[in-house]
């Protein structure tokens, strides 16, 4: 396929760029075949030198057209909840445009992605990819337990075709046995390791679902490593992200959840998380479309807020991570986190659980390597999930915004403990467009699988090696951060949990005021002769163990 | 006091209230002249002064003791178990009577009588002088005067002695204004917009019935649209609803005609009265003291008891006001009712948003002083002071602190005071200091959110952990003092120099070094406490609820917090 034959008219004068916020610009719009490039024309009304607005066309969720006699307009919904209108002189144009985008943006193929094509000067390719990559966190853990070994069962990614290649798992069971116990889990996704609790010496497991079905299956491999990653504890807690009815009915196509008879000292607990496809995802286009209506009053608002529920799913989200993390913190328990596939609400569950116990996943690089780890590496599928946001007419297929929920949880910890995390809301704010729409590959595909397949690494730049360059870090950074290396517990009281303004209405209101109070703490800070941060440094010195 | 029978119970429970395993606290409850004083058996302290409850209610007894439950006009709320139930029985009449204080000599924290505040309120007080503020306005000038109508409180007691009028009304007109105005309240200024020669002016609703008219009253307005060059026209606001200014008329009141008065605007913005706003609050606060909340229930309880609708609704009223002035050159003249509820909110907003002095702390307080207090906002049947009708009582100034709170949200740097200040405020029973940014800029409805610390203010684990205002505050602080100790050390590098002219040029630095050191080592400990604040983080999980010591912060603080939003002026000017 060429991009040529999707672009019917390539370039259009005279367009005017409305959107809301700033001021309106007249110029020339382009297509290319991964770019709507707008540029004003020099010396117009109030002229301001040239502005040129690059959009990936990738970002765009859904194309809207109205037409008049000799013009029409467009109205562009994109993946980051901007809105843009494009005003076009001639009917045709217009027309051939909108089609031209729509085309553009619908295609479906990984590799016609605009990341295999971004070539910026200043970067090296297969430069940034993984700096510290996933199995070193897992052969740190393995060097500090004897319990634990890494294993390359899933070195071709037949075991398990969602799983990394590297994985660890209890010391005394063997490749053989992990190969039977992925035909008895969904998706092949046996028991793992996601999270070592060096402080009391605790483990937190993912995993599929077990495929009991009707007549109560058990596998006796699956028994023993659940029975072994205990290490000699006495108890240990299931954690489904199901509700206790929805695992039962699950056994009527093939799964279930850990029975209490088969899995000595395992304890099921319950917490029903809404994670497939459209629950989730209709509440965040509901929530959008509340917040984009100007002419809801006061009281409309608040049950347009309610009726999206999405600070409902936010605060359920964060309970249950706060669960697993009590278990492990207080309780001295291991855990095991599964839902259904294990790839949406588990991930969310366990990535969110690290950040309130492990002060080294609340610093900017670690919180890199969480998302690696547990998100990109763990298999969420983040092209299909990610595939439309909350604009888009298309028929739902398997979107939905677990990854953004999980930022949106995060930032909730942000706003409780201002001084704990290392990054800003900016960096979420960045992975959330990055996820949805991107120049680099680092969210491509659903698995390592598909990446290895598409060659992602070896021809695409990662997201990490841009933001982790000196001039861009200084944005992401918390200049309040301070190292502090205890459990951060928050509030889920609903007062506790706030609208994310800073996504949710980012295109809708000015936060000039809010950012200036900002640069101003962040001038304070540097101005500070003992910033925090560097007083941080010398604590996380003191408190680290090397 | 002779109201006290039992000063002193042992083994009370305190219960947490949003605990869903029936948490509690077991520790001693005292009772004294001014404060119920619980001590838990970590020595973490709950100080409740009387005058702050708003409610003692007495549950029906359980096998733990008699359930006592306390409602405090700050929105605390605690849970006693007293074991025995003659102590309870007899804390509760003690609490009935304390709290319920009949004469204005019996109050202890806030009272219209300055002598009985604490020394620091005196001095604060004292500082402001209305005149002065008049002055600053820009008044009196060639079309507003000083008027002496009103010296003896004759035309009306409720308004202060000194009034600003425009220059052209001379004392029949506004003896006979006031005559057609109920409770006397005619208009006047409150305030004044130099740059616009704009004035906002105050007064209650006319006595017109269905068709009086009062001729001195329409020379009143005249008079004023008059005192203002740049616009003939001038904005009258009524903040009621239509059809409760309509419902006014029946009883011989009303609103003005536009047909009566030459060059008005006449509008209304439709505030809800106090009866509305009282239940509103109430309906509020309901559904925030209840356990195990969902979100869903959260939003649609806040959305039920429309109290952000009403918050918005009164700062929309100054915004329409603020952009009359600002955008029209216009003058306005607010009235409500008696003109001293609705009309208070909507005139000291309208100011606040145009004037930024009103934003500094001094200023919020001269503006409290001007527009509340001495135009007479019943303070003290509006906060239940006194024993009074409960049908009086309405969140008026709360409403204003919330609507004040709501723009420092979204302006965060137009302010010289914050939360603190204003919870300070509402504490020490409704007097205030804030503010300043330009107006016509307010937003909407989004923009509004639930003010969590004030209504709770006390359930400690919904606050973040960390305060990013305090760390500022620290910062800033070190940072004076860093500074101090620098020139204090280049005062002693000199002094050295001067000394050691006749030593050794190698001796100075030797010795000035290590007096360096360990000064910044000194610096860095207060930093220490910062980082013990986050210590606290450690145990607080989903179901702790520390109300206690967070009561023991809180009222320790006090005087830091005033002294250090001196800071924050500094920082954000």
């Amino acid at each position: 396929m060429e991009f040529s034959e999707l672009i019917k008219t390539a370039k259009v004068e005279n367009v005017l760029l409305s959107c809301p916020g700033v001021p309106a610009i007249k110029g020339t719009l382009c297509i290319t075949s991964h770019h709507l490039l707008l540029s004003s024309q020099p010396g117009g009304e109030g002229d301001q030198g040239t502005v040129e607005l690059w959009l990936l066309i990738r970002n765009v969720d859904a194309v809207e057209k109205r037409l008049a006699s000799s013009s029409g307009t467009i109205t562009l919904k994109c993946k980051d909840l901007r809105v843009l209108q494009l005003e076009i002189p001639g009917m045709e144009e217009c027309l051939n445009i909108a089609s031209s985008i729509e085309a553009l943006s619908s295609v479906e193929s990984v590799m016609m992605m605009y990341p295999f094509f971004y070539r910026p000067q200043n970067m090296k390719l297969e430069q940034g990819w993984h700096p510290y990559p996933p199995h070193h966190y897992y052969q740190q853990v393995v060097a500090e337990t004897n319990a634990w070994r890494l294993s390359s069962v899933n070195r071709d990614f037949t075991t398990c075709p969602t799983y990394p290649s590297a994985i660890t798992v209890p010391a005394v069971v063997d490749d053989e046995a992990l190969r039977k116990i992925a035909r008895f889990r969904q998706g092949g996704r046996f028991p793992i390791l996601s999270y070592y609790h060096k402080k009391n010496q605790t483990v937190m497991l993912r995993s599929g679902q077990p495929l009991m079905g009707p007549n109560k299956k058990r596998c006796q491999e699956d028994e023993l490593l659940l029975k072994a990653a205990l290490c000699g504890r006495a108890r240990g807690f299931v954690i489904d992200t199901r509700s206790a009815q929805a695992a039962k009915q699950a056994r009527m196509t093939g799964g279930g959840s850990e029975p209490k008879a088969a899995y000595l000292g395992w304890k099921r607990l319950h917490r029903p998380l809404e994670s497939r496809g459209r629950p989730l995802q209709e509440s965040f286009m509901k929530l959008v479309e509340a917040c984009n209506d100007p002419s809801l009053g006061m009281d409309r608002w608040l049950s347009k807020l309610e009726s999206s529920k999405w600070l409902s799913h936010v605060k359920a989200a964060l309970s249950t991570a706060c669960l697993a993390a009590q278990c492990m913190e207080r309780e001295e328990a291991c855990i095991l986190v599964h839902g259904a596939e294990g790839t949406d609400t588990t991930l969310l569950v366990t990535a969110l659980a690290q950040v309130i116990l492990d002060p080294d996943c609340r610093t900017l690089v670690g919180f890199q390597h969480l998302l690696e780890r547990e998100w990109i590496q763990a298999g969420h599928p983040f092209h299909l999930r990610c595939a439309h946001s909350a604009y888009s007419h298309a028929r739902l297929k398997q979107e939905a915004p677990v990854f953004l929920l999980f930022l949106d949880c995060v930032g909730q910890l942000g706003r409780q403990f201002p001084f704990s995390l290392e990054f800003s809301e900016c960096l979420l704010l960045a992975l959330f467009e990055n996820s949805y729409a991107s120049a680099y590959g680092t969210f491509l595909c659903n698995s390592e699988k598909e990446r290895c397949l598409c060659k992602v690494r070896e021809t695409t730049h990662s997201l990490w090696s841009w933001l982790n360059q000196p001039n861009q870090q200084k944005k992401y950074l918390n200049p309040l951060y301070s190292y502090n290396a205890l459990v951060i517990w928050p509030s889920v009281e609903p007062p506790s949990l706030q609208l994310w303004q800073g996504l949710f209405l980012r295109w809708i209101r000015s936060s000039q005021y809010l950012d200036e109070a900002w640069t101003e703490i962040q001038r304070l800070v540097e101005g500070s002769e003992l910033p925090p941060r560097t007083n941080g440094a010398a604590h996380s010195q003191q408190l680290l163990p090397h | 006091m002779e109201h006290i029978r039992t000063t002193k119970v042992e083994q009370v429970k305190l219960l947490d209230r949003f605990s869903t395993n029936n948490k509690s606290l077991t520790g001693t409850l005292y009772l004294t002249a001014t404060h119920l004083l619980f001590i838990d058996s970590g020595q973490k302290e709950t100080w409740i002064l009387h005058h702050h409850i708003a409610a003692v209610e007495k549950l029906a007894l359980t096998t733990s003791g008699c359930p006592l439950v306390i409602q405090c006009k700050n929105f605390r709320i605690v849970h006693f178990i007293v074991p025995r139930e003659r102590d309870c029985h007899d804390i509760y009449n003690s609490l009935l009577q304390l709290s319920r204080p009949v004469r204005y000599d019996e109050l202890y924290a806030f009272s219209y009588n300055p002598k009985q505040k604490e020394s620091e309120q005196v001095k604060g007080w004292q500082l402001i002088d209305l005149a002065e503020e008049y002055k600053r306005m820009g008044v009196p000038n060639t079309n507003w005067q000083l008027s002496d109508a009103n010296r003896d409180y004759k035309v009306c007691e409720t308004y202060p002695r000194d009034l600003y009028v425009p220059r052209i009304a001379s004392k029949p007109i506004i003896v006979g204004s006031s005559k057609f105005r109920s409770k006397g309240r005619f208009p006047v200024l409150s305030y004044y917009h130099k740059d616009k020669e704009a004035a906002i002016c105050r007064c209650s609703q006319p006595l017109s019935g269905f068709s009086a008219r009062c001729l001195e009253d329409e020379h009143m307005l005249q008079a004023i649209s008059k005192a203002n060059p740049a616009n003939r026209y001038m904005y009258v606001m009524d903040t009621r609803p239509k059809l409760n200014a309509m419902a006014n008329r029946a009883a011989g009141k009303g609103y003005e005609n536009e047909d009566n008065y030459s060059n008005i605007r006449f509008q209304f913005v439709g505030i809800e009265n106090i009866h509305v706003m009282r239940s509103s609050l109430q309906k509020l606060l309901e559904v925030s003291g209840i356990r195990g909340l969902s979100v869903n229930d959260f939003l649609s309880g806040l959305e039920n008891s429309g109290w952000l609708r009403h918050i918005k609704a009164v700062l929309d009223a100054a915004v329409v006001l603020a952009k009359a002035i600002v955008v029209e050159n216009a003058s306005v003249l607010v009235h409500c009712s008696d003109g001293w509820d609705r009309t208070s909110q909507v005139c000291s907003l309208g100011a606040l948003l145009l004037d930024s002095y009103y934003r500094t702390i001094k200023g919020f307080m001269v503006l409290i002083e001007k527009d509340w207090i001495s135009f007479g906002h019943k303070f003290s049947d509006r906060c239940c002071q006194l024993d009074g009708d409960p049908k009086e009582i309405s969140p008026v100034f709360t409403q204003f602190l919330e609507c004040v709170w709501n723009l420092t949200e979204q302006f965060p740097q137009a302010f010289e005071y914050n939360e603190a200040f204003l919870l300070q405020i509402h504490e020490h029973v409704h007097s205030c200091q804030f503010g300043n940014f330009l107006g016509n800029c307010q937003k909407e409805r989004e923009e509004l959110k639930f003010w969590r610390n004030m209504y709770h203010q006390f359930d400690r684990t919904m606050h973040p952990r960390q305060s990013v205002y305090n760390l500022i505050m620290d910062m800033n602080e070190q940072n004076k003092q860093l500074e101090r100790d620098m020139k204090e050390l280049e005062a002693k590098i000199k002094v050295r120099n001067k000394q050691q002219n006749a030593v050794l040029t190698k001796e100075p630095l030797q010795s000035v070094h290590p007096t360096l050191k360990t000064q910044c080592f000194k610096k860095d400990q207060p930093l220490l406490p910062g980082n013990d604040a986050i210590r606290t983080i450690e145990g607080s999980n989903t179901a702790d609820n520390r109300y206690s010591e967070y009561m023991e912060e809180f009222s320790k603080a006090e005087p830091a917090v005033v002294s250090l939003e001196y800071g924050v002026a500094r920082m954000t000017c």
